[in-house]
């Protein structure tokens, strides 16, 4: 009995680590490419209300992850093009998309408030997951394996691979890459696209599989914590792993201790814990930081071109 | 040694009427040069004379607005850098294009077009680096190297493509003469196996040592083309500066005073992981003197900078004195007021802010010594004056004191720093490679600066790689090696070997210690 309670609460952790997660790995591969792009929360609604919008229409929850990740490529671009193209500052323009993911997903889902889908369930049948442990390995559904996967596959991209590395020297030195003949741009748009599917799909993950119902400003403030999990874990995509599940496991506890009744903990302080421990952790990594070596890419936030 | 190229064969690389304008400024006119293969062809000019945007034209980087380009006989547009590597054109740069945050091995992968597996890649590396005897760890992150080191990157990459045309632009300025020579050799080897060099150098008299041809660009044009085995090298240098040149000088004998500067077994620890630590560096500097420090970068010359300018304090307050006052303990502020003024070698970022303008750059650090901002607001009019006499007096070319510090071209960003602090007229000045990069002209000013600042009574420490100014410039001379000084030598009678032995590591104490063996 104690091994379903302990499974059950690990299945919730995972549930809500995993949206972060790919949001926070998509940012990752775009600071790598020398965007910084804090548009997050913005793409992530844009992904969450393009998700719902279709799962609603079609039936089809799979279309509508389908339809996040391409909703979130382009809020991406808006991004790309004023950014890379044009020259604007990324750090304005990048709030700019938060604010413009907002009012988006607010006027989409006007119609959809209170309306239901049916959730996205378990990858494999249920009689895999009969056992409380099988449950662990096998009750999940498809987008937590596929962030699993992801962070496998991006660390792999990132330090294996030959595009990994220009991608990295983009970031790295732009006008170095430059030199040598590498298309910086194409390479920065397409990291941020990467970016925008992630943080689409991680959106979508909130209307599609957590909540099967649509609410405004669904995310919370998700998006700020998987920037943020992106320099916790130090530009590293194991780290980012350990980081989301990190906030996931303290997430749950608090919907734990809710259900507790804890009465002696306020519950707007309980609500608090989770940015709460992400501020305390993050502060604890750049102390213990502070002697080794350098780990943001070079040429965050810089325009390519130099003006 | 090497047989007379074949005259009928096409040449390897041909300019015709090559023009490159941008905004402002007309940087290449009507350029004709031709390389032959296996020729080492010089590219002479001062700064800002167009060798720069000439050089990035063949390689791709820019695109010529008229003339023609021909490679082995055939007309070529070479439209990226990628294009050039793929007709056989390989280039070093002088600001090197690595990533710091990346490792040596990932820095030389990133300029193949081909995909290498890291094994096969660090073996290949290994070979070059084995048969050319350059010293270089693949495995370190490139923001832990020296200068030197991160040019043989540099070298490295360009040679692991087996290029046809190698385009070295100031190749030499940070080894020793050994390693000079020994790169030597290898581009004569290099030549030999028919791959043409173009030669970018201000130093005459290694054109003259290595190149069989000579092209000489002054304000964007060809001024002239000559043999320079033949030449003569005063002739080249006037050519090249378009007047005559003016050569060093000194007062007849140079009077010593005062121990101005003394440091006394100083000890500092170097920055992990891969600093250099300093090891009881003792020495002293007198009024009116220039002591030169020589040694292979990447020995604790960095080290010992940040320690005399007090970016790291020294453990004991006396490791340190100016003028008989302890300030080892003091911060850099500090010893600028007091009067020790340091010009560090790396110039954006640590001598000047780059997004600064030239006014401002002039305030942080001028201020302890005028009275540029004397109750914490600053004196618009004076900062200005001062900048613009730095300006007018080092011939630096820029648009005004407004301009900003990272818009000026390395060398004469050089000659505005350096103007900067000799302006101040500090009782003790260390400088780190005063004249890197920079021409014979501008360099002849600044060393001149050098030795009239110490006629007045400073003492002046260099600290450089190149030998050949240290030996024109000191008036004694020490060697640092794994963060161990020797002891300083008169420069008159010391010979070339020995100094290079020393740098090499090869230490003989009693050598250093007794002057009847020199």
């Amino acid at each position: 009995m104690t091994a379903a309670i302990l499974v059950s609460i690990f299945m919730t952790l995972a549930a809500a680590a995993t949206p972060i997660l790919l949001a926070a790995l998509g940012e990752l591969v775009t600071e790598k490419a020398g965007v910084l792009n804090l548009g997050v929360e913005g793409m992530m609604l844009c992904g969450a209300v393009a998700g719902f919008a279709v799962a609603y229409s079609t039936g089809s929850v799979a279309l509508g992850l389908i339809a996040a990740t391409l909703a979130g490529v382009a809020a991406a671009m808006i991004f790309a093009l004023l950014t890379l193209g044009l020259g604007s500052n990324q750090v304005a323009t990048g709030l700019a998309l938060t604010i413009f993911g907002i009012g988006a997903s607010s006027l989409i889902g006007a119609g959809f408030v209170g309306r239901t889908i049916t959730r996205l369930g378990p990858l494999f049948p249920a009689d895999y997951a009969a056992h409380p442990w099988l449950r662990l390995v096998f009750g999940h559904d498809a987008i937590v394996y596929l962030s699993l996967a992801l962070v496998l596959a991006v660390g792999l991209f990132l330090r294996r691979t030959r595009a990994g590395l220009i991608l990295r020297a983009v970031g790295e030195n732009a006008d170095s890459a430059h030199a040598i003949g590498y298309r910086v741009l194409a390479i920065r748009t397409a990291a941020t696209a990467f970016g925008g599917a992630l943080a689409g799909l991680g959106g979508a993950y909130f209307s599609l599989a957590l909540t099967p119902m649509w609410a405004d400003r669904l995310t919370a403030g998700r998006g700020w914590i998987a920037l943020a999990l992106v320099v916790f874990a130090a530009w590293k995509p194991g780290r980012l792993l350990i980081g989301a599940y990190l906030f996931g496991a303290v997430a749950t506890f608090e919907l734990q201790a809710k259900a507790a009744g804890w009465s002696f903990v306020a519950p707007e302080v309980l609500a608090m814990t989770p940015y709460l421990a992400t501020i305390v952790v993050l502060t604890m990594m750049s102390l213990g930081r502070r002697t080794g070596g350098r780990d943001a890419p070079a040429c965050l936030g810089k325009p390519f071109p130099a003006q | 040694m090497t047989q007379p190229p074949d005259q009928t064969a096409p040449s390897r690389l041909a300019l015709a009427h090559v023009s490159k304008s941008f905004p402002g400024v007309k940087a290449n006119q009507d350029i004709s040069l031709s390389v032959r293969p296996g020729e080492i062809h010089a590219l002479l000019g001062e700064n800002g004379a167009g060798k720069s945007t000439l050089v990035k034209i063949i390689y791709g980087v820019q695109r010529a607005d008229e003339g023609q380009i021909s490679f082995d006989g055939r007309p070529v547009e070479i439209a990226s850098p990628k294009a050039a590597r793929k007709l056989g054109i390989g280039m070093v740069f002088q600001h090197f294009s690595l990533f710091d945050g990346m490792t040596v091995l990932e820095n030389i992968a990133l300029g193949l077009d081909e995909t290498v597996p890291p094994e096969e890649l660090k073996a290949r590396i290994k070979a070059i680096l084995d048969s050319y005897s350059l010293p270089l760890d693949p495995d370190r992150e490139v923001h832990t190297l020296s200068v030197g080191e991160r040019q043989r990157i540099e070298i490295v990459r360009c040679l692991l493509q087996k290029p046809k045309l190698l385009i070295m632009d100031e190749p030499t300025s940070v080894l020793t003469p050994q390693e000079v020579e020994r790169l030597f050799e290898t581009l004569r080897q290099i030549a030999a196996e028919g791959c043409s060099i173009l030669y970018i150098s201000h130093k005459l008299h290694e054109i003259k040592a290595l190149c069989e041809a000579a092209t000489i660009l002054r304000a964007g044009r060809v001024v002239a083309a000559c043999d320079p085995r033949i030449e003569t090298t005063q002739r080249m240098a006037e050519l090249m500066i378009g007047a005559e040149l003016k050569y060093l000088q000194r007062p007849a004998a140079s009077k010593q005073g005062a121990a101005r500067l003394s440091v006394e077994r100083l000890d500092m620890p170097g920055e992990p992981p891969f600093g250099t630590s300093l090891k009881g560096i003792s020495f002293s500097a007198q009024a009116g003197e220039i002591l030169g420090i020589a040694g292979v970068a990447g020995n604790g010359q960095a080290e010992l900078l940040t320690a005399l300018s007090g970016e790291h304090l020294a453990g004991r307050a006396d490791a340190i004195k100016l003028d008989g006052r302890p300030i080892g303990r003091s911060d850099a502020g500090a010893r600028r007021a007091a009067g020790l003024a340091c010009v560090p070698e790396e110039r954006n970022g640590h001598a000047a802010v780059p997004e600064f303008t030239l006014a401002e750059n002039v305030v942080l650090t001028a201020r302890h010594r005028l009275p540029l901002a004397p109750s914490g607001l600053i004196r618009q009019g004076p900062v200005e004056r001062y900048a613009g006499d730095v300006i007018a007096r080092f011939d630096v070319r820029t648009t005004g004191s407004s301009a900003l510090a990272g818009s000026l071209s390395g060398g004469n960003l050089q000659k505005f720093i350096m103007g900067r602090e000799i302006g101040q007229r500090p009782d003790v000045l260390v400088v780190a490679q005063p004249t890197w990069g920079v021409d014979a002209g501008a360099a002849a000013a600044i060393r001149q600066a050098l030795v009239d600042l110490a006629a007045q009574g400073s003492a002046i420490v260099v600290i450089s790689q190149d030998l050949d100014e240290l030996l024109e410039l000191s008036d004694r001379l020490c060697v640092i090696n794994e963060g161990r000084l020797s002891q300083a030598r008169p420069v008159a009678g010391l010979k070339l070997e020995e100094i290079g032995l020393l740098m090499g590591g090869v230490h003989g104490e009693s050598h250093v210690a007794e002057p009847a063996h020199a």
